[in-house]
């Protein structure tokens, strides 16, 4: 998920000096999905992902869901396989299917071994897989059931009841608001028929973003990009997303839960991907609460009074601005006194800013700590997808050092203080202490 | 809570081969260090392993292995507090602990020329840690918390929690790592400082750095930062014998949740001697053939085929102190119950001891085998954390490369008769999740209103 990839980035750090970093081929598929390639041959292994716009924020509200259901059917039976015949495949020569699902993208990955034999039946199962997805009945049938399973038990967890009702009070009538997975209700009446046509609209070659990492040749990487996506279909764009609503009114939910701690979320819109004030945000939200140990937040609520176990922020950037979020667990009891601090602690740095000693602590972190973002094949790829699909220069990578030792004091303040009114923040406590709300 | 799958460990098992160069030395005070030395990237793990887990707290004082690691972050006389995480950030690092039954493990990951500040800092707190009433005072209520939150309110660790209780007699495993809450409201300060001079010495320790160095400089920074630290008598440790297990045992958990769970745990044996054991490897194997991958038969049978199970999942490590389970686990599917899954299970395990696995269900688990070992190499965090776990169970790093020849030697035969032997009901404790609604089950919440019980 993107969101872990953001806090654990925000954990890292690196060494002033630059360090190397992958060199990245880029070109154009036939149809026009467009490639990025990282030539590696350390391992004797390849990775590769393909993704596409097809996320939960093309759903229809009253089909929420199809989305989902299709990127998840994708490997449960393909042209001239069935789902145990994927499944077996893949493991008799250790290779691994993989994906990842959010509100933009859809994207399904492989890691297999780069020998020949194993490398032609992993990508030639990972093809039939992304083109050529049957849908079988049956298989919908059954998943849709124990999907609507796990929503039930969903619905009974504090953690998942305060994300619902985040998203919804953040993002309004917004897309980005539509349930990931999809709602019971509008599950049930799925059909096969639906996932077809959304693979057929939304899975789209001139849309896709292939990234390849690993042992082969530029040559092999070629007819590798053309491979997955050549009978994928040539299609228009949807139309764009609305615009996000920015400004939201102050909120506040009270949701009764038996657990012994309340879960508290609160936040707003926040910074989309291609925000100008990316990198000031992100450099100010690791002091605010994306630092790990050394956050303002964990060190007021943890460190000073031991209130919480686990306490963050975090930008969640998407093609459209996403949620910046603030999330914390403790005892009932001192549910009120917690989220008070929390809201004193955003309030002092939105308006203030950091100061110089923590700007400087913050950059020598994240500077510092960047040979750790790109020291596996693993990371590299998912950079390599993020930079495609997002459309980020072709150079983010050498670029990140230099951006985040730009940022000033100034800059965050003022980029915060545009971003994020903590008047107006939406606020959702899940297990909320009993007695008097406020 | 769970611990790391059956073939996890294995899978991402470590080959004596290619680029694998691994060197030890053991200090004059007793603190082994080992270097694995991987050049992919310009980066170093430093993980230092103390051989004390939960397994060596007794009762009244349980949790506090897992108190220690927080107290560990809280300074010494020449790092005061909150300076330790401080630096380490400002050098680009990340950083963190862990505590299991069998040891506790520090560990901060960054670019290779920051390794002597971060050995610098790990050796000053081996040694001078300084604690104090209040801070631990204010740690102990973070690690309350943190039991509400991995376990009083999660009804799958509570299930686990108290099914562990239920399973061993004798044996420290009974007692949760994070430890009863009971407990964590009678610990004091007192009680953090005996486990500290207890257990933290250099003659307890393995230190592992993996990454973009060379052994020979890693041995000569082990020796300046951590040579001086002398070496102290260890406590005898007692070794526990739990009593065989004489009919099964069945247990029922009442939590807040939906779907109700049902997890069958076995008594299983662990690898005591890497060249000579089979039936553990056998073990991990039959996992594999159960869960190995989305073709595996319960999911192929339970979830796909009879539609009885909406999830399935097994668990059997066969590297630890104490004693092993070979766990099976499945959540029925809407109209079915605990007891439907039970027989489902139970057929699975007869038709296994009967007809025993196919040549191609064997092969298909040791081909994922061969594979892990070679995308274990993508992460030098991985292989250290291998090294460190073989050296604080007592087995040792060399064993690595035994266990996976031991576990491509297995046949289907032995897979089929360590099924007979250990699946039975004598050795079965069956512990079930009974959902409970939440007390007033608003489907939509009420919007600042007040809740009443």
């Amino acid at each position: 998920m993107r969101t872990k990839i953001f806090l654990i980035a925000a954990l890292c750090g690196m060494a002033a000096s630059a360090s190397a970093t992958p060199t990245i081929q880029h070109w154009q598929s036939s149809g026009g999905a467009k490639v990025l390639f990282v030539e590696d041959h350390d391992i004797p292994m390849l990775d590769v992902a393909v993704s596409v716009p097809a996320g939960s924020s093309f759903d229809r509200a009253e089909k929420s869901g199809v989305a989902g259901l299709t990127h998840h059917l994708l490997d449960l039976g393909a042209e001239g396989l069935s789902e145990d015949d994927i499944a077996r495949g893949m493991a008799d020569i250790g290779a691994q299917l993989g994906g990842s699902f959010d509100q933009d993208r859809a994207s399904v990955s492989l890691r297999t071994l780069s020998k020949v034999a194993e490398r032609d039946k992993a990508l030639d199962t990972m093809a039939r897989v992304l083109q050529q997805p049957l849908f079988p009945e049956a298989v919908l049938t059954r998943e849709k059931a124990r999907i609507i399973a796990a929503l039930k038990e969903a619905e009974t967890k504090p953690e998942s009841i305060a994300d619902k009702a985040f998203q919804r009070a953040v993002y309004g009538g917004h897309p980005y608001a539509l349930a990931v997975s999809g709602d019971i209700a509008s599950i049930e009446t799925i059909t096969v028929q639906d996932l077809r046509d959304f693979h057929t609209r939304y899975y789209r070659v001139n849309a896709a973003v292939v990234a390849i990492m690993g042992d082969v040749t530029r040559a092999e990487a070629e007819a590798i990009a053309e491979k997955l996506t050549a009978k994928l279909a040539n299609g228009a764009a949807p139309a764009a997303l609305p615009e996000m609503t920015m400004k939201i009114a102050a909120s506040e939910q009270r949701i009764a839960h038996p657990a012994s701690q309340s879960h508290i979320l609160l936040g707003a819109p926040g910074m989309s991907r291609s925000d100008a004030d990316y990198f000031p945000l992100y450099v100010g939200n690791y002091i605010l609460g994306g630092g790990g140990f050394v956050s303002r937040l964990m060190s007021e609520v943890r460190e000073k009074r031991g209130l919480a176990y686990s306490v963050y922020s975090y930008f969640m950037p998407l093609k459209q601005p996403g949620a910046f979020q603030i999330g914390l667990q403790t005892k009932k009891a001192q549910a009120d006194e917690a989220l008070q601090l929390v809201r004193a602690t955003l309030a002092t740095f939105v308006t203030q800013g950091p100061s110089e000693k923590e700007l400087l602590a913050a950059k020598q972190n994240i500077v510092g700590g960047f040979p750790l973002r790109i020291d596996s094949n693993r990371k590299i790829l998912d950079y390599l997808s993020i930079i495609g699909f997002y459309d980020l220069p072709l150079t983010y990578l050498d670029d990140f050092s230099r951006k985040v030792e730009q940022v000033t004091v100034m800059q965050i303040r003022d980029a915060f203080s545009r971003h994020l009114d903590p008047m107006a923040m939406a606020t959702v406590i899940v297990g909320a202490p009993e007695g008097v709300a406020k | 809570m769970k611990k790391i799958l059956v073939v996890a460990v294995l899978l991402f098992g470590y080959c004596a081969g290619v680029s694998a160069q691994v060197f030890e030395r053991t200090l004059a005070n007793g603190l082994k260090v080992i270097v694995k030395e991987d050049r992919r990237a310009p980066v170093v793990v430093q993980q230092i392993w103390y051989k004390a887990g939960s397994m060596d707290e007794r009762t009244g004082v349980t949790g506090i292995a897992h108190v220690l690691e927080h107290l560990m972050f809280k300074g010494t006389a020449k790092v005061p507090m909150g300076e330790f995480s401080k630096r380490i950030a400002a050098a680009g690092g990340r950083e963190n602990a862990f505590t299991s039954y069998d040891y506790t493990a520090y560990f901060q990951q960054l670019h290779k020329s920051k390794l002597p500040l971060a050995m610098q800092l790990e050796a000053d707190r081996m040694r001078n840690l300084k604690l104090s009433a209040v801070e631990f005072g204010k740690e102990i209520k973070v690690v309350m918390e943190e039991r509400r939150w991995r376990t009083d309110d999660e009804a799958h660790s509570l299930l686990q929690e108290k099914m562990m209780a239920a399973i061993f007699q004798e044996h420290p495993y009974q007692h949760p790592v994070i430890g009863w809450m009971n407990d964590l409201e009678a610990l004091g300060v007192g009680d953090a400082q005996a486990w500290y001079d207890r257990w933290y010495a250099p003659n307890n320790a393995t230190l592992v750095i993996a990454g973009d160095v060379q052994a020979s400089e890693v041995f000569a920074l082990a020796q300046k930062y951590y040579g001086g630290i002398a070496k102290r008598a260890m406590p005898v440790r007692r070794d526990f014998t739990e009593p065989k297990q004489v009919g099964i045992k069945r247990l029922v958990v009442k939590a807040p949740a939906e779907l109700p769970h049902v997890v069958m745990s076995f008594r299983a044996p662990t690898i005591k001697n890497p060249a000579q054991d089979w039936k553990p490897y056998a073990l991990e194997i039959l996992a594999g053939v159960l869960d190995g991958n989305e073709s595996a038969r319960l999911n192929k049978h339970l979830v796909r085929e009879q539609q009885v199970a909406s999830g399935t999942g097994v668990g059997y490590d066969s590297v630890s102190r104490g004693p092993a389970l070979f766990m099976l686990e499945a959540t029925p599917s809407e109209g079915k119950t605990v007891i439907d899954v039970e027989i489902a299970l139970r057929k699975e395990i007869a038709q296994l001891v009967k007809e025993g696995v196919s040549e191609e269900e064997l092969q298909r688990v040791k081909a994922q085998v061969t594979a892990g070992e070679v995308y274990k190499r993508d992460s030098v965090f991985y292989q250290a954390m291998q090294i460190g776990q073989m050296e604080s169970i007592g087995l040792g790093h060399q064993a690595i490369p035994v266990m996976l020849e031991r576990l491509q030697a297995v046949t289907a035969e032995q897979v089929r008769q360590v099924a007979e032997e250990f699946l039975q009901d004598d050795y079965l404790t069956v512990a079930t999740l009974d959902p409970q609604p939440l007390s007033d089950k608003p489907k939509r919440a009420p919007q600042g209103g007040a809740h009443a019980h």
